[in-house]
């Protein structure tokens, strides 16, 4: 078949290809005949200490779910009552000598084989909390999950110290990110916003919205200090020096529990993150998160 | 359309093979000579902080009888299962002795009665695991810092090192293991804390097999595998690098971090 007998389909095809093109650039509800001026977004050490987080998080992440599978289960209070834990993630034999992967959370048991509990390494079923593919290394190795997260964890908080002593002294937090009241009394609209895929254009589009400031504040300065408090409290030697740590998370494996949930959290905003970047702009963002540079359409006026 | 359905081929195979170069980089990663190194080269870091905050003499926290696990979990070995342990065993330890030896002005060759005389010390505390998990258990034993004393460290020791009565491979293929018995080591800071024991109890009884019997090394501000189970020979050096495969400990060998306060 050639392109010439189709000539109105190619045609639609191109217009199709057109607006993919204009949603990677510019985003859901960008207008493609909008004039657009530019604006400095991101000061250096922003971008700098972003890309350095998106290499430690992933690192830690992984590493951590390595550990994790050490010991597959998790608990409440100072010890572990390995008959009731609050999640854990084992193995049964079926009749037939294959796996089974169980999720257990409380009293609710879900089969996740595959995924959670059982997974395949190399082509091999093994009993492992979480998949091969989602760990470093792959294979169940405890020492050497344990040395690439104690190394990159150095990596993750001096990188965030960076981070906030910059925001702090350049302003950057009290101009963009420290959350206001109106942030809070306006969440509804702001999220009806979001859902209709309304992104702010024009002057709003210069500074974060309020859902934003809310979501970035909760995680570089709640869930980050968070997971590195409760990172530090499963080290024995340093609940010697700071018996304070564990009373404050009601013990050693509601610690290792909270750091975990932290850990989640973490990756839900990642997903978030992603989600909103591509629907409101792929390109035009990752570029001003390379070089500080982003394009704002300047009437649309839907929004902001 | 053919066009589009070649740009949808070309998107995915270009993905799978973004894919599949991630996670071969990933595995060649962890196969790089440099790599062990450098992640290691935290771990100094990472104990020189941990022993300014905790300093000499931080005790860890200490519970009370109700906090004691109705089943404290033993892991590693739960039984020797050599010949000469099973006679010990028999005779309830009454032949097993501990010797302290290496760099000592005194060396010592203490029986199971005389190390029971000994400064001895009860404390509740929380064992941790490095696998993750934690137990609370009632120890009783005897002061390591005073068995040391009556030894008489010279002034070149840093670590005292554990041999132990478990043997960690086999070497025969008859299933049992019969070789590479356990060892550990502790610096000379961690080994005289006032918490370290050479414990012959276990929730006010006598320590069982599982759990190391008839003596093991507590160590609270460490993680389990620092405290040794079925503990005979106690040497002090100057340097671990001559013992085992030179890195400190069995685990160690195997690649664990030698600092095992996190």
């Amino acid at each position: 078949m050639t392109i010439a007998s189709e000539p109105a389909n190619d045609h639609a095809s191109r217009g199709a290809w057109a607006w993919i093109a204009n949603f990677l650039k510019y985003g859901a509800n960008s207008d493609p005949d909008d004039p657009k001026t530019w604006f400095f977004r991101h000061p250096l050490f922003v971008r700098i200490t972003h890309w350095t987080n998106v290499i430690v998080l992933t690192v830690m992440l992984m590493s951590g779910l390595q550990i994790f599978n050490a010991h597959s289960a998790l608990y409440w209070g100072n010890q572990s009552d390995f008959d009731h834990p609050l999640l854990s993630m084992t193995a049964q034999q079926n009749d037939d000598g294959s796996l089974k992967g169980v999720t257990q959370i409380g009293h609710w048991q879900f089969d996740t084989t595959g995924w959670l509990g059982a997974s395949q390494v190399n082509g091999q079923w093994a009993v492992r909390g979480f998949p091969a593919w989602a760990t470093i290394p792959g294979p169940q190795w405890l020492a050497l999950g344990r040395l690439w997260h104690f190394f990159f964890a150095w990596l993750f908080v001096a990188n965030g110290v960076i981070f906030a002593s910059l925001a702090i002294y350049s302003g950057h937090f009290r101009r963009d990110l420290k959350p206001k009241a109106s942030d809070i009394t306006g969440l509804p609209t702001e999220i009806a916003h979001h859902a209709k895929l309304q992104f702010p254009k024009g002057e709003a589009a210069k500074s974060y919205n309020g859902i934003q400031r809310l979501t970035y504040f909760t995680v570089i300065f709640i869930i980050a200090p968070l997971i590195v408090l409760t990172g530090l409290t499963m080290s024995p030697t340093l609940d010697a020096a700071f018996p304070v740590l564990p009373w404050i998370f009601g013990g050693r494996q509601s610690a290792r529990t909270i750091h975990f949930l932290c850990a989640f959290s973490f990756l839900l905003f990642f997903i978030v993150h992603i989600v909103m970047v591509v629907l409101s702009g792929t390109w035009n963002n990752i570029r001003s998160m390379i070089t500080g540079n982003y394009e704002i359409e300047q009437t649309g006026g839907r929004h902001g | 359309m053919g066009d589009g359905a070649t740009r949808r081929g070309f998107l995915v195979r270009g993905f799978a093979g973004i894919a599949t170069l991630a996670l071969a980089g990933c595995d060649s990663i962890s196969q790089q000579p440099w790599l062990d190194p450098l992640l290691r080269s935290a771990e100094a870091l990472t104990k020189r902080v941990q022993r300014l905050f905790a300093g000499d003499h931080a005790l860890a926290q200490e519970f009370t009888k109700a906090d004691i696990a109705p089943m404290f979990r033993a892991n590693g070995t739960l039984d020797p299962g050599t010949q000469e342990y099973r006679e010990h065993a028999q005779k309830n330890f009454a032949d097993w002795r501990i010797t302290v030896g290496g760099l000592v002005e005194h060396p010592l060759s203490l029986s199971m009665d005389q190390l029971r005389k000994l400064p001895a010390r009860t404390q509740i505390t929380r064992h941790d695991c490095v696998e993750g998990w934690s137990c609370i258990g009632e120890w009783t034993g005897a002061q390591m810092a005073h068995i040391l004393a009556l030894a008489q460290p010279k002034e070149q020791a840093r670590y005292v090192v554990f041999y132990c009565a478990d043997p960690m491979s086999d070497s025969d293929g008859d299933g049992i293991n019969d070789s590479d018995f356990y060892y550990e080591s502790l610096d000379m800071v961690e080994a005289t804390h006032p918490q370290t024991l050479l414990a012959y109890g276990l929730n006010g009884q006598d320590l069982d097999i599982a759990h190391g019997a008839p003596v093991r090394v507590r160590a609270e501000r460490q993680l389990g595998y620092k405290q040794p189970k079925y503990v005979k020979d106690i040497v002090l050096v100057d340097s671990l690098e001559k013992i085992g495969g030179g890195k400190g400990g069995y685990w160690e060998d195997q690649g664990y971090n030698w600092w095992g306060g996190i």
